[in-house]
């Protein structure tokens, strides 16, 4: 008999939720796929494991290797077949990634999202409402550029403790 | 005939694919390295919205063909894209223009299949119009920086809408495959979009100091497969590897 506390094959739907923590955004490493927001659920029957996953930015690389990821990883755990299947509808939000996942991007030094609602279509030559600065929580910042190492950041520089930033920008 | 949806999401696909392959020409051209990455990461943005486009497509279609088989083994005569998108990149003032031009137009223009009832396609729509609302701003913002700055970026930047004016009617051209969907109600197709695209755009290139040419809207054709000398060329670069090596992978 496996025990999924020491590690076994999980039985329900949240303990394979549970186990999806161990996958992290290849990415942003601090956080992981549950925290991301993008795990829309999981049915378990048996040794076999559906898990409906929402992609983030149309062109993320690391879809595909998130996707391989959690595969190993249910294989892993004693699943005999994962299924990994994709939902396109409704949109992944950044407004999905979790309080602790925000936290967690914030320490790591990038400045998490704020709601997704409305953005401003230009802010050249108006009072921009700033990022604070993840380091030192100031608001005098400003954008450098409005994309980053990866589509999903935003570069920021903080004039208060002068160190450049990322942004994950709202979506 | 095909199925109207399908010839849809080619349209709207193949505009994705073509711009984000004339915009990732910048790659290690940029005029500076933050631009170099920004393009880079436009292009990434809309080649991700064809690949779920003409992925969907082709599974509408049922004969087995997916994103990379439509994008790789077509020709371009099969293409479906606004012939506005194929054009070369030119200079900086032009790519920046064309993804304006383009990106308020798609910033209404999508909002029709996230109205529609095709829920694959509405998240899709969605998500690309989340993204585009970046491009919009960023393109936006170098607009005015441009039409706004020196006599030599205001010169360039004029120049580059003189130039696009022409190619932008083809956006707003309507036909049986826009009421097909309309009708099956994948689609809720606006005929506003015209005026209001012009609002937006006009707004903006006033603040951008730019003047609006008088020229006629007239090139057209892109949508049924009639593309300038243009296209071809860049299909021949991007299909090469894929044909050369059919079924290969890394």
């Amino acid at each position: 008999m496996v025990d999924a506390a020491v590690g076994g094959r999980p039985q329900t739907a949240a303990e394979v939720i549970d186990a999806l923590r161990s996958v992290k955004d290849p990415e942003v490493p601090v956080i992981d796929v549950v925290e991301l927001g993008i795990v829309r659920g999981a049915t378990v029957e048996g040794g076999r494991v559906t898990v409906s996953v929402t992609p983030t930015y149309s062109g993320c690389p690391a879809t595909q290797v998130i996707e391989r990821e959690i595969r190993r990883a249910l294989v892993a755990r004693g699943f005999e077949e994962v299924v990994v299947n994709t939902v396109l509808f409704p949109a992944w939000t950044t407004d999905w990634i979790a309080p602790e996942g925000r936290e967690k991007l914030r320490v790591y030094g990038i400045a998490p999202p704020g709601p997704a609602a409305e953005l401003e279509l230009v802010q050249l030559g108006r009072p921009a409402k700033a990022v604070p600065c993840p380091w030192c929580g100031s608001s005098n910042t400003t954008r450098e550029s409005e994309f980053g190492s990866t589509a999903c950041k935003s570069i920021h520089s903080c004039h208060s403790c002068h160190q450049p930033f990322e942004h994950f920008k709202p979506l | 005939m095909p199925a109207p949806l399908f010839e849809y999401l080619l349209r709207i696909g193949d505009d994705r694919l073509v711009l984000g392959h004339r915009n990732s020409e910048w790659c290690g051209h940029g005029p500076i390295l933050e631009e170099d990455i920004a393009l880079a990461n436009i292009s990434l943005d809309l080649i991700g919205q064809a690949q779920l486009l003409l992925n969907l497509a082709g599974q509408l279609e049922g004969q087995g063909r997916d994103a990379d088989t439509l994008a790789y083994w077509r020709d371009d005569v099969q293409f479906r894209n606004l012939q506005m998108a194929e054009l070369p990149k030119g200079d900086f003032a032009f790519t920046m223009m064309r993804q304006f031009l383009f990106s308020a137009w798609a910033n209404l223009q999508l909002e029709g299949p996230i109205q529609g009832n095709h829920e694959d396609l509405k998240g899709i729509a969605a998500k690309a119009h989340k993204e585009n609302r970046y491009h919009l701003r960023h393109a936006s913002e170098w607009v005015i920086r441009m039409g706004d700055g020196t006599e030599e970026s205001h010169r360039r930047a004029q120049a580059a809408l003189d130039e696009l004016w022409p190619w932008t009617g083809e956006m707003f051209q309507q036909d049986d495959v826009d009421r097909a969907v309309a009708e099956q109600g994948a689609v809720v197709v606006a005929a506003d979009l015209e005026p209001r695209w012009r609002a937006a755009v006009t707004d903006l290139l006033g603040r951008a100091r730019l003047t609006i040419p008088t020229a006629p809207m007239r090139m057209t054709g892109g949508r049924k497969g009639r593309h300038t000398e243009y296209l071809g060329r860049m299909l021949a670069e991007m299909q090469i590897v894929a044909r050369s090596h059919p079924g290969a992978t890394w």
